[in-house]
């Protein structure tokens, strides 16, 4: 019973940061107390946590590197996008629509990772950094040319033009090359969001806290030692990877749905790096940090409008304020002091 | 004189360690011309051994003579450039380090290895991983026999760590622990695996005599109760004449000397390459 009760403990403090998230802006939201832009942002911003914890999957649990997870949130975002154009007359309900899109989105930012991590992942060292940093710009260069058109005969594709797919005269283009997935119908919802946002929480805390996350961990801890005790490598290496990208998918799918056009521009480098930036400032390996410096520094720029010139003097100083909380030793010595005395609270009142 | 006794000793290319004893017993791993070549330095060299399935064979010489390579080559971590081994006769050619494990050869390392970010608890689960039978599914969704399997996990990581006492550290981040409790834990790793040959690389480095003497009576409690194989580097004497049925001496990658603790005590030639090696040592 002990393992049961204390597994089951850990990681609910992200479950209840993230209700309370959701709480506070619906409240602020219905008794409109909420700006525009920001009511605007509460979609990326839950995109953008989804996005951190799949990255911290693979920076901090399986300690490797990627530079290009923006561009799996890209294929997610316009796989969802054209999955959901697509199924329009099909599929009326939004919210079913959404889901297929979501759950499409994954799967084909999946097969990337397997496709990048199969090779990659063989091979000890460094390589998966310099990797995902071309495919990144790969698939965007790659977006930037493709052209995706519907018709009541079904899914056209171009690498030329939008004329040279030869839609019937009811067809529409979903994909304009460079100008991105247009006419998008906006089907993302903040609950949505955060059911999604729950379930890659519950997702990454059960693989963790189980044979594979635990296999993860040790290669990341000591790979000689890992190989040493029946341990594939490159499965679990994999198997991180892929799930990251799965997750980051879908993330793309929630998040290019929440417009009306993406261009894939969107999902360059500097979007891969602000990731990476919420990751380390969140404290690699740490799933609760990559929630609040997401959240946060996506807030942030919409809060600091009134600022105007004083924006991005605010910005860094909160960047610095972040890191040094968080990858501080005594100020994380503290947090988990208090982590531990919440959950012992917990245990308290579950025993009595 | 000292040529009559080498051919009593060593008697190449039998790679049986004692061949009166081991007749009787099956061999459990079986090493054959072993050798390897780091860019023509021979680290080691026409390496021959048997050990039977329940021996404790030790492993010595002077430092650098190569032993921790002869560890690194059985478990695949090199791979030899002559030579075979054959693991309960089965040839482990083309294996990897994870095959070869798999196939029962578990170790421990000269310089710690463990998984430091996770608990004790944790690392000799990593260790029963292959021993677990759920996947990925089962993990996410919690399903019943997750958690079967995970309790069953539990209680034998603790049953483990129980052999050396250390069953009230589970929850200790495996970095924290003292340098002892450490190589303690590897070889706890280590039998998680379920080997039928356990290579332990200087268990007894950086213990106390105390802890050395514990080490010792612990070493022999686990070949009794596993019933497995076991071969030790060390360079305690103590140790290694107190527990080693076998042993194999080792000077610059070639083997000088096999035997029984007597006869290795009293050989000449290991003698001569232990003091030499000092000399070596002191200029
Ligand atoms: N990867 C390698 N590349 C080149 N040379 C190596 C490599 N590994 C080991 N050697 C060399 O092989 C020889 C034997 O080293 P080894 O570590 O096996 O010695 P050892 O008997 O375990 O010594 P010690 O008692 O100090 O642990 C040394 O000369 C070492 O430098
Ligand atoms: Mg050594």
């Amino acid at each position: 019973m002990k393992v049961l009760s204390k597994l089951s403990k850990r990681g609910f403090l992200n479950y209840a940061i993230v209700i309370a998230f959701y709480l506070v802006f619906q409240i602020l939201s219905v008794t409109g107390n909420l700006s525009s832009s920001l009511s605007g942002q509460l979609i990326p911003i839950v995109a953008y946590v989804i996005m951190a914890l799949a990255l911290n999957l693979v920076v901090g649990i399986s300690g490797e590197l990627s530079l290009g997870h923006a561009g799996f949130m890209s294929v997610g975002a316009f796989t969802g996008a054209i999955v959901a154009t697509a199924l329009q007359a099909s599929v009326p309900n939004g919210i079913l629509r959404l889901v297929i899109a979501i759950i499409f989105g994954a799967i084909f930012a999946a097969l990337m990772g397997v496709v990048i991590g199969i090779p990659v992942l063989r091979l000890n060292g460094d390589y998966l950094a310099i990797v995902t940093l071309a495919f990144g710009e790969i698939i965007k260069n790659l977006l930037n040319c493709l052209y995706v058109g519907v018709d009541g005969k079904g899914l056209h594709f171009s690498l030329t033009d939008a004329n040279s797919m030869n839609l019937e005269a009811d067809g529409i283009t979903i994909l304009n090359g460079p100008m991105g997935a247009l006419g998008i119908t906006k089907i993302s919802t903040f609950t949505s969001g955060i059911i999604l946002l729950l379930i890659v929480l519950f997702i990454i805390k059960n693989l963790v806290n189980s044979r594979t996350g635990r296999a993860i961990m040790a290669i990341r801890d000591n790979r000689i030692a890992a190989e040493a005790t029946g341990i594939n490598v490159t499965k679990y290496k994999l198997y991180a990877f892929v799930t990251s990208a799965a997750l980051a998918g879908s993330a793309g799918a929630l998040y290019a749905l929440n417009y009306s056009t993406v261009v894939p521009k969107k999902f360059d480098f500097n979007t891969s790096i602000l990731i990476l930036v919420f990751v380390v400032l969140g404290g690699i390996g740490n799933m609760t940090g990559s929630i609040i410096a997401a959240a946060v520094l996506t807030i942030l720029p919409e809060l600091l409008r009134q600022f105007q010139d004083y924006r991005m003097l605010v910005y860094a100083i909160v960047l610095i304020l972040v890191m040094l909380i968080t990858n501080n030793e005594k100020a994380r010595a503290t947090m988990v002091m208090l982590r531990k005395k919440i959950s012992r609270g917990k245990g308290k009142e579950a025993q009595s | 004189m000292t040529e009559k006794k080498e051919t009593k000793l060593v008697s190449v290319p039998s790679t049986t360690m004692i061949p009166e004893r081991d007749i009787n017993k099956p061999l459990v791993l079986e090493a054959i011309h072993l050798g390897i070549e780091f860019g023509g330095l021979k680290a080691v060299e026409e390496f021959n051994i048997g050990i039977g399935a329940t021996e404790i064979a030790g492993l010595i010489g002077p430092n650098g003579a190569g032993k921790t390579t002869i560890f690194n080559l059985l478990t695949k971590v090199y791979q030899p450039t002559h030579g075979m081994i054959l693991l309960d006769g089965k040839d482990t050619a083309g294996m990897n380090t994870t095959q070869v494990n798999k196939e029962g050869i578990a170790r421990t390392f000269q310089n710690i290895r463990l998984f430091d970010k996770l608990t004790v608890e944790e690392n000799v689960k990593v260790g029963l991983h292959n021993h677990i039978n759920y996947h990925v599914p089962a993990s996410i969704l919690r399903t019943p026999k997750y958690w079967k399997e995970e309790k069953k996990a539990h209680m034998r990581a603790l049953e483990l760590l129980d052999i050396f006492d250390m069953a009230d550290m589970a929850d200790v981040p495996a970095a924290s622990l003292p340098y002892g409790a450490q190589r303690r834990l590897e070889i706890v790793r280590a039998l998680a695996t379920e080997p039928k040959l356990l290579l332990l690389d200087e268990p007894a480095a950086g213990m106390n005599p105390a802890e050395t003497e514990e080490l010792m009576n612990n070493i022999k409690k686990i070949r009794d109760e596993f019933q497995i194989a076991i071969m030790l580097i060390e360079h305690d004497m103590n140790l290694v004449m107190g527990i080693c049925e076998s042993i194999a001496v080792l000077n610059f990658g070639k083997v000088i000397a096999k035997g029984t603790p007597s006869e290795i005590q009293n050989n000449p030639q290991v003698i001569e390459a232990y003091l030499g090696s000092r000399k070596e040592e002191k200029a």
